[in-house]
Formats: structure tokens, C-alpha cells, sequence
């Protein structure tokens, strides 16, 4: 269970409003008082509908959209209660203004952890009803008829026994002077003709065909385009360069220096890249000139027999260990991963005397704000972001490090400038999940089943920094999320032994998050109980999730669907795994081959997901395949290595990611429930390593503890 | 030296440096923003634009290279056959997530269709495995492009 669990969230907000800068808003719907509608204005009933008295309706999204659907399932809500189709709509990107929208459950203007759905469910529902009821109100005062006697349908008010019939339009002078409701009653699930149902994105077209922007296309007039080297060493500082080379490049208009980057300025990309590529730039490495990858896995394998704080503890685990053993270690080594977000960190800022602009794609609107007033000295309220599509989030954008930089440099620029980033310095500069080990111990009884379970989690503690409300008495909460597994296991404890990346390199938030670092070693660890107890893997699950009827019913849904039961042929092998958190349940199972080099492929993903109410099937089984194909990369090529202090990766050549060949066949299987919906964009990541490396085993009898996956290892079974 | 550049038709005398990539021509100079950057050395396809009717990935294309062919992108790909067809099946499959490698895909995907009416998974895997997608859009392409193919 984990902080990103929607059980235990009413602990989790109150922790999160202390770490938020805005404590409390965003938990009301936002209703604005507007007294009239000046000619020509929209009526705005709330922060997030404005209606205008012709053409489409635009809905402001609170969330921001990354590819994981939201806009289409936010649009989807609002319009449920509105009583509008989504062809009557137009969708605009909230400003950065947590006071109005904020995600209720995070309270501050986030978007990440899977919490968007989870967060605006009812807001939305609300905003929209509210919206339908004071335009109901309208058109029944002006025909003289109780509301009662009127209903909404596709963007009109009609009289329910009669024929009048007032479009939306023309009602919202009335409108504005109709008092807020008080009380929003919302329909049944029962009485739904939109969410729940199929429907096409609303940003299809405009990603189809080229005209979606993305924070990287932002042109505000006159703008410049500047390419960044930044440090390559942790910590390292810009010790000289000599701007000649690069001033005598044609379009090349100047080179700004700052402390930890040169960037060079022209009048487009390429030749400021151009410019770039011809300096010889003098690096100051700093104190981390010599972390080498041997030294930092050293220092987590040290890590793994030293000293930890102590989180879950139930029952009692020493005595169990005492009573039932030999007592069973496995340690799981998981590696430095990026995010590789497909549109590379980019940021355009102008800064003036009085004011700045950014333009960006951000998780994290607030603090983008806040770290452009930072960096300029300028009070908050002088700084605008304009909010972009994002190109690909995974968390990435949830922090501010490239809008902190390309601020710094547009200090020194005259006009807006836009900083992009190659993909090297995109690679090299990321925000990296950090090197995660576990070491799982467990006894088993007479039975086989597990009596006893410990789990040491070792790793940085992200929350510390980006979060410190996700912390408690020096645990990372995130970082533990689920390592006590669902299973029922009488005795279990669960600690932390908190190891750090060198001083500078920045460590942050992967899609999944801490599921995705814990999920890996329980479902393997499991996995190994069973194959101790001479138990099928699945039954031994089975057997351990009656109290958890929702992950049993996720699991048995995927073994039926993948053919659990059916025998496979010689060289073949399936693994499964469970996955529960934010506040979703799934189960996958993998199906692997081998060929007679001792290679393996992946044959087929089956997934069975539980999410609650779902808002748009269509998109659910996006998202799964999506989050599959997320982990799958990682299992396969995931691995960042660090020398001489810096990264060594630098793009799809040494840092490569999954592609069109290498996909097998993912099915998803949605679990119907009634239950309030449960986050979808992460909830598919982080069964998918385990249920593949345990795959692995059934077909070769070797248990693979190191992601990647090495295929050479394989070979020499 | 400025370069002519016959972008969608529409003709443009661009002065920059001969060895700028055209992506950066189309994107900043031009101002045709569809086109994507996603690495700039060819290895992930977001750039992908037609040149002379071949797919070409513009962050590693000279623009003195393609002065005085036609180019195509995303902007007008719809233009054509081929390309409305995939568009449409990408928008019946709903294949976008992010978007951001679309652009680049759906030029592979249409020059892919224009020089092989029928594509086999084969065939497919071939071309479209120079187009990373983050978002894991690989199931959907795969189907889009058949749809396609077929309609």
C-alpha cells in the first residue's frame, strides 16, 4: 500500500497539504460569484466552463495532458453533467493557478502519481452539474415554470411536458445572475451516456496532423533559439570558453555563460547547435570528478547488511524466523533509469524588468511559476506560464530544473529565448530513478506458505527533496510503497536503508513510481516462495490474496486469459504478477520463449485490470499497453552508468528503448467494478519486470535477481 | 547562399549555413513546427518528412540537400492519398497518446503504405522500427497501419 494508494488517502492528503504551498484549495469546486455577463462575454459558472453565447463551449483542464488521456476523460465528466457532447466543446490548458486548480487530493496544481481521475472525479461532475442547474434555473424563471419541469439535453434547456427549448447560448445573461447551488446532486453510474463509455480523444485530430503544440513549438515573437551544454559531471561548474568560434557561425547572435552551462543563441536551433559543437568548453568537474558505477554499486550492496529505519512491522518476524526456518534471502539489484520523454527538455522564457513568460509543458505548474519568479526576483504574480501538450510525461516534468536553467539564461538575452536541449544533455541531465537494491527474506511453514516476510528497501529517498510531506521519521514513504506485498503473511516488517546518488545528481520521480521499485522484488520474491514450496505459482498467489478480493479478481481474470492452466510447449515459460496501487488492481502474465541460442522473446502480455469505475475503456487499455511497453523497455534496456562523475549514456544508440519489433501482442482485460475509479497511468508498469523474469524461470530454471534482463546471462545456463 | 526550399508546395528562400539540419529550417525558420526533434542522429524517426516521395529524417538532412526537391511533412501529408488514409486510421484507432512521435510516424507509416500497398507485420517492423514511441503506441500503429492498407 502506498501513498499513491487511494485507501489510505485521507492520511496521505493531510501529509501532502503540509508539504503543498496552498493548504485547502482546490477541495471546493471553485464557484465564482458572477454577477452578469457583459455583451460578448461567456458566461463562467466555475473555473473550469465558460459558455459562450455562440459556438463551442470550452472546458479548462485542470490536469495536464501527456498522452495519458485526461483531457478526453476530464472533457468526458464535465460534459456527462452538463449535458453536452464532446463535439460541443473546445479544451483550453489551465493557467498556473493552484487557488482554482489544484487536484483536490494533492492540493497543489500537480499532475503525476496517477491521481488526476482519482482527484477530479467529483469536482468535475459537480462543476458540470452546478453549470446545468443555474441554466436550468434560467430558462424555467424566464418561461415561468418550475425547474422541475425542465431537463438539459446536448447543450439546451427544454420543457420537459412542453416544447420550449432554449440552447445554452442564449440563456447565459440569466445564468450569471442565477444564486450558486448549494447542493449538486450528481447521477447514478446507472444513469451515465458518456463516461464509461468509448469515446475518441479529443487530441486526436490535432496530433494527427501536425498542429498539436507542444511546449517545443512555442514561437512567441522574436523569439531566439539557444542550444545548452550543461556540466556533464555532477555538481560541476563552466570553468572557460572562448565565444569566438561559435560568434563567427552564421545566425549565431551570442553565447551566455552560467555557472553550470553555455548556451549559444541564433536565429534557429541548428545553427545555435551549430555554434555549440564549435567550442571547446573548459569544465570545472567539481568534488564528484571520480563516482565511478563500481564505487556507487559498491556503496549500495554495503547498504544491504547496514543500517535501516524501520517502517511496517507486524507480528513478529525474529521469532517466526526462529521458529521456522532456514531462513531465505534474495537480493534484487534494479538499475539507474531515465525517462527519455520523446519531446527532448525545452523551455522558452522572456524576462522583462516587469514581468516573464514561459512557455513550457510542465507536471507541475506551480512550481514552474515559482522557480521563474526564483531565478528573475520577480514576485510570483509577474510571472505567466503558458502551459503546452506535454511530449511524454513518466515524471519527468514533475520537476523544474529546465525551467530553472533556461530562465537563467534568458536573464541575459534581450526577446524571448528557447532553450532546447539535445537529447545527450536530455539523457545526461534527467531527474534519474536512482539505483534501487532489495533484499527480501522470508521463512515458510509446514504448509509452504510464508510465515515470515522482511523486505529491505535500499535507495535515495526522493520524497525528501521533492516532497518531504511523503516522509516519515526519515522514511521515504513512496520508496516503501507495497514492499510488505498484499500477500497474508502473518509477520512481516519492512525497512529502509537509505542510500543517496552523488552530491548532483538530481533523483526524481519514474513512472509507477514506488510501486515500480517495490513490485519487482515481491512478485519475484514470491515467486521463489512458491517455487520452494513445490506450490504452482499462481495457486500459491491465489492462496495468499482471499482477504483481497479485488487483486484475486484481477489476477484470476489475466491466468484465464493467458491460458494459465494449458500446458506450454519445451523452451516456453509464463510469469505472472500482481500490482495494486493507486488505487487500481492488475495482473499480468508474460509469456516468454527461447531459441536455441539461449535468447528468449517476449511472446504476449495478458493484463487484467480492476480500476474502479472507468471513465473511457478505450483509453484504459492504452494506458495499460502503454505502461507495458513502459516497463518492458526498461526490463530489457533500462541501465544508466556512471563514470569520471557523469553520466555515460547518451542517446538511443547506447540508451536504447523498446521498439515497434520487439512489442509482443498486449491484451487487456478490464475487471468490471462499481468501486470509485482508481488511477490507470501507472498501474500497468510494474508487474511487468517481475512476471518476465519469472517467465524467464519457468522456461530456463533461472532466476535472474538483475534488471535488465542480460541475455547473456541466459546464455550461459 | 540562400536555398530554395519547396515545402508543401509552397516555395521558400532560406539563408542559413547549407549543413543545417532541415529540421531546424522547417521548425524555426519556416516556422512548420509539426516536424518533431527527438534525438539528431537519426536512431528515433520523429523527424521524418518526405523528400522527393522517400522518407528522410530531417534532423541529420543537410538542408542543401534538399533545396530544390519537393518536400512534404505532416502539415499537407493529408493532401495525399496515402497519407489521408493513415490519417484516418489513426484517428479511427485513436492511435495518439502523448502525440509527440506522431508526426514522424505517420510519415514512415505513409511512405511505408505508398511504396507497399499491402504491408505484412514483416514489413511493418521493418520500416516503423526507426520510429521510437515512449508511450508504447506500437499495438495501435501496427493495427492503424493495416486499417489503413486495407481501406
Amino acid at each position: 500500500m502506498s501513498i499513491f494508494d487511494r485507501t489510505n488517502l485521507s492520511l496521505s492528503r493531510r501529509q501532502l497539504l503540509i508539504g503543498a504551498s496552498l493548504t485547502g484549495a482546490g477541495l471546493v469546486i471553485g464557484f465564482r460569484p458572477q454577477a452578469a455577463v457583459a455583451a460578448g462575454e461567456p458566461f463562467s459558472p466555475n473555473a473550469f466552463i465558460r459558455i459562450p453565447q455562440e459556438g463551442k463551449i470550452t472546458f479548462v483542464m485542470p490536469s495536464v495532458e501527456m498522452g495519458q488521456g485526461i483531457y478526453t476523460a476530464v472533457a468526458m465528466m464535465l460534459a456527462e453533467e452538463l449535458e453536452v457532447g464532446l463535439d460541443q466543446v473546445v479544451l483550453e490548458h489551465a493557467p498556473a493557478d493552484p487557488k482554482q486548480y489544484a487536484n483536490p487530493l494533492l492540493g497543489d496544481q500537480i499532475t503525476g502519481g496517477s491521481f488526476a481521475i482519482r482527484g477530479v472525479y467529483e469536482q468535475m461532475r459537480k462543476a458540470g452539474a452546478a453549470a446545468r442547474i443555474m441554466l436550468i434555473g434560467a430558462a424555467a424563471r424566464d418561461w415561468g415554470v418550475s425547474p422541475d419541469a425542465c431537463k438539459a439535453e446536448a447543450g439546451h434547456v427544454v420543457e420537459t411536458a412542453g416544447s420550449r427549448r432554449a440552447a445554452y447560448g442564449s440563456l447565459i445573461a440569466a445564468a450569471a445572475s442565477e444564486v450558486a447551488p448549494q447542493e449538486v446532486p450528481l447521477k447514478p453510474a446507472s444513469s451515465y451516456r458518456v463516461i464509461g463509455k468509448p469515446m475518441h480523444r479529443l487530441d486526436s485530430p490535432e496530433k494527427v496532423n501536425g498542429t498539436a503544440k507542444f511546449g517545443i513549438d512555442a514561437r512567441p515573437d522574436g523569439v531566439s533559439y539557444a542550444a545548452i551544454a550543461i556540466c556533464p559531471h555532477f555538481n560541476g561548474k563552466l570553468r572557460s570558453v572562448d565565444e569566438a568560434p561559435a560568434m563567427a557561425i552564421k545566425g549565431v547572435s551570442q553565447v551566455v555563460r552560467i555557472e553550470e552551462a553555455v548556451a549559444v543563441v541564433a536565429n534557429n536551433t541548428g545553427a545555435a547547435r551549430k555554434g555549440l559543437a564549435a567550442l571547446s568548453i573548459e569544465w570545472d568537474p567539481g568534488p564528484s570528478a571520480s563516482v565511478s558505477q563500481a564505487e556507487l554499486e559498491h556503496l549500495m550492496d554495503a547498504a544491504i547488511d547496514g543500517k535501516a529505519l524501520p517502517h511496517v512491522s507486524e507480528g513478529d518476524v525474529a521469532k517466526a524466523e526462529a521458529e521456522h526456518g532456514p531462513v531465505h534471502e534474495f537480493v534484487y539489484r534494479m538499475p539507474i533509469l531515465t525517462h527519455s520523454a520523446m519531446e527532448p527538455m525545452n523551455c522558452t522564457v522572456h524576462v522583462r524588468p516587469d514581468g516573464c513568460e514561459v512557455w513550457v509543458g510542465t507536471q507541475i505548474m506551480s512550481r514552474a511559476r515559482q522557480a521563474a519568479a526564483d531565478v528573475t526576483g520577480l514576485p510570483v504574480e509577474k510571472v505567466v506560464v503558458h502551459n503546452h501538450l506535454l511530449g511524454g510525461g513518466f515524471g519527468r516534468r514533475l520537476d523544474v530544473d529546465g525551467v530553472i536553467l533556461a530562465t537563467k539564461i534568458a536573464k541575459q538575452v534581450k526577446g524571448p529565448v528557447k532553450v532546447t536541449w539535445s537529447r545527450e544533455e536530455d539523457i545526461r541531465h534527467d531527474c534519474y530513478r536512482y539505483l534501487n537494491y532489495s533484499k527480501v527474506t522470508a521463512t515458510l511453514g509446514a504448509d509452504g506458505m510464508p510465515v515470515s516476510w522482511r523486505h529491505r528497501v535500499i535507495g535515495p529517498s526522493v520524497m525528501a527533496r521533492w516532497f518531504p510531506g511523503f516522509t516519515k521519521d526519515g522514511v521515504d514513504l513512496d520508496q516503501m510503497a507495497g514492499a510488505e506485498t498484499p500477500y497474508a503473511i502473518e509477520n512481516r516488517q519492512t525497512d529502509f536503508a537509505r542510500q543517496e546518488a552523488p552530491d548532483g545528481m538530481l533523483t526524481g520521480n519514474w513512472r509507477g513510481v514506488g510501486a515500480t521499485r517495490n513490485i519487482p522484488p515481491v512478485e519475484c520474491g514470491i515467486d521463489e516462495l512458491a517455487e520452494l514450496a513445490g506450490i504452482d505459482p499462481l495457486e500459491y498467489r491465489r492462496r495468499l490474496l482471499q482477504h483481497k478480493p479485488r487483486l484475486l479478481g484481477a489476477l484470476d481474470l489475466a491466468a484465464e486469459k493467458a491460458g494459465w492452466s494449458t500446458p506450454l510447449a519445451k523452451g516456453r515459460g509464463r510469469g505472472i504478477a500482481v500490482a495494486e496501487d493507486f488505487g487500481s488492481f492488475a495482473a499480468m502474465v508474460a509469456e516468454v520463449s527461447l531459441d536455441g541460442n539461449g535468447r528468449f522473446k517476449t511472446e504476449r502480455i495478458v493484463c487484467a485490470v480492476d480500476c474502479g469505475q472507468v471513465i473511457n475503456p478505450d483509453t484504459v487499455e492504452a494506458q495499460i499497453q502503454s505502461g507495458v511497453v513502459y516497463g518492458l523497455s526498461a526490463a530489457l534496456y533500462g541501465r544508466i552508468t556512471v563514470e569520471n562523475g557523469a553520466v555515460v549514456e547518451g542517446n538511443f544508440d547506447d540508451a536504447p528503448v523498446l521498439r515497434i519489433h520487439e512489442t509482443p501482442p498486449i491484451e487487456v482485460h478490464i475487471v468490471p467494478s462499481a468501486e470509485a475509479p482508481g488511477g490507470i497511468g501507472e498501474v500497468g508498469t510494474p508487474g511487468v519486470a517481475p512476471a518476465l523474469l519469472n517467465a524467464i524461470f519457468m522456461a530456463t530454471g533461472k532466476r535472474l535477481r538483475t534488471l535488465p534482463i542480460d541475455q547473456g546471462d541466459l546464455r550461459r545456463v | 547562399m540562400p536555398y530554395n526550399l519547396t515545402v508543401n508546395g509552397k516555395s521558400y528562400a532560406v539563408d542559413v549555413d547549407g549543413d543545417i539540419p532541415l529540421l531546424w529550417v522547417l521548425r524555426d525558420t519556416i516556422g512548420l513546427t509539426g516536424t518533431k526533434f527527438g534525438c539528431g542522429i537519426a536512431m528515433c524517426g520523429a523527424c521524418t518528412v518526405h523528400v522527393d516521395g522517400q522518407a528522410a529524417r530531417s534532423c541529420v538532412m543537410p538542408v542543401s540537400e534538399a533545396a530544390e526537391k519537393p518536400i512534404t511533412t505532416i502539415e499537407a501529408i493529408g493532401d495525399t492519398p496515402e497519407g489521408k488514409r493513415v490519417q484516418q486510421a489513426w484517428l479511427d484507432i485513436d492511435v495518439v497518446q502523448c502525440g509527440y512521435c506522431q508526426s514522424g510516424q505517420i510519415m514512415s507509416a505513409t511512405a511505408l503504405i505508398a511504396a507497399n500497398p499491402t504491408p505484412t507485420d514483416d514489413d511493418i517492423d521493418a520500416v516503423m522500427a526507426g520510429n521510437i514511441c515512449r508511450c508504447g503506441t506500437y499495438p495501435r500503429i501496427r493495427a492503424a497501419i493495416k486499417l489503413a492498407a486495407r481501406g
